[in-house]
């Protein structure tokens, strides 16, 4: 199939697609930036959300913050194998990445059950609003990343579209970053 | 792909998924032994924002440059990613004092305040009632 033009030519000097995954991580700093940044404005005008704030788990948050570093070092892994033209062995670390990911889910579902079940809900107070919110776009873009990596793991592990191995490295590395801030701010911060 | 990379082995990225390890455990020790670290000036909270806000920055730094190879990519990438920083912190800037203040010279934030009376004057309560009945677990989320 022939490619269309503008995967082959940019302003920048930077592939198409890698720049348009640049700017996908832009806007999603903005996203996250806001998000962030109302909650750290509301935990310090509000002292009553200390403690709210001192019965989340670090341990799970610890866990959890293990598994995406170690994920991303399969992702990094998998950059490694597409550039040396090894779609095979790209493939085994994409997937490896995923396992990464859909283990992170699972924490956090026991996670979630286990506050749910004491009463710390979403409509609880003004500080779980914006844990589950926060944590809660994030998991959605731990589920996405799953989801588009597997896809190119498939075409990976035929030799196809090695480039993409990078692409979705630069999301998930992003989506490591933001769980590197939501931890202290979420789980340790009492 | 990154032509003009460094050829970094696998053994690198393992070197700095291990830092990214080591300052993780550091990050969840810091404010558990802060109360026993304060010496001088330096106290419990400082210990507490360097280990856990401090290290964040230095993690985020260590993936940014060396997973995703931002110290290698073209400087535009660079000066984007900032800008957007950049209006994130204007956003705080502007919206910061309205929140974290409750009354200015014009205004009160009468809501916000009554939530903080409310809210501190139940968990006084809880705490006074949980030593009353001898560190009794208390799980309820509305105090």
């Amino acid at each position: 199939m022939t490619k269309p033009i503008a995967t082959t030519r940019s302003a920048t000097g930077i592939p198409t697609g890698k720049l348009a995954v640049w700017w996908v991580v832009g806007s999603e700093i903005v996203i996250f930036g806001g998000l962030l940044a109302s909650y750290i404005m509301h935990r310090l005008g509000h002292p009553e959300w200390a403690e709210y704030a001192s019965h989340t788990n670090p341990w799970f948050g610890g866990a959890n913050t293990f598994i995406l570093l170690t994920s991303s070092l399969f992702a990094v892994l998998a950059h490694h194998a597409a550039e040396q033209g090894d779609g095979k062995t790209a493939a085994k670390w994409l997937v490896g990445t995923a396992a990464g990911g859909f283990t992170f889910i699972c924490v956090k579902a026991v996670e979630w059950s286990i506050e749910i079940s004491h009463g710390y809900t979403i409509t609880a107070n003004g500080f779980w609003s914006f844990y589950y919110t926060a944590a809660g776009i994030h998991a959605v873009h731990v589920i996405a990343g799953c989801i588009i990596m597997l896809i190119i793991a498939n075409d990976a592990r035929k030799g196809k579209e090695l480039q993409r191995v990078e692409l979705i490295g630069i999301y998930w590395h992003f989506v490591d970053i933001v769980w590197i801030f939501l931890f202290p701010l979420l789980y340790i911060a009492k | 792909m990154a032509e003009h990379q460094e050829d970094h082995g696998q053994a690198y990225y393992v070197k700095i998924w291990a830092i990214l390890l080591v300052l993780l455990i550091a990050s969840i020790l810091g404010p558990i032994l802060a109360p026993h670290l304060e010496f001088g000036f330096l106290e419990a909270w400082m210990i507490t924002l360097m280990t856990a806000f401090g290290i964040a920055v230095v993690k985020a730094y260590l993936v940014a440059s060396n997973f995703m190879h931002l110290n290698i990519e073209k400087r535009y990438i660079t000066y984007m990613l900032a800008t957007m920083l950049t209006l994130m912190l204007l956003f705080f800037a502007g919206v910061a004092p309205d929140v974290m203040e409750h009354k200015g010279q014009n205004w009160e934030n009468v809501a916000a305040e009554a939530e903080i009376e409310r809210a501190l004057a139940a968990q006084a309560q809880e705490a006074q009632e949980g030593h009353d009945e001898h560190g009794g677990e208390h799980d309820d989320a509305e105090h």
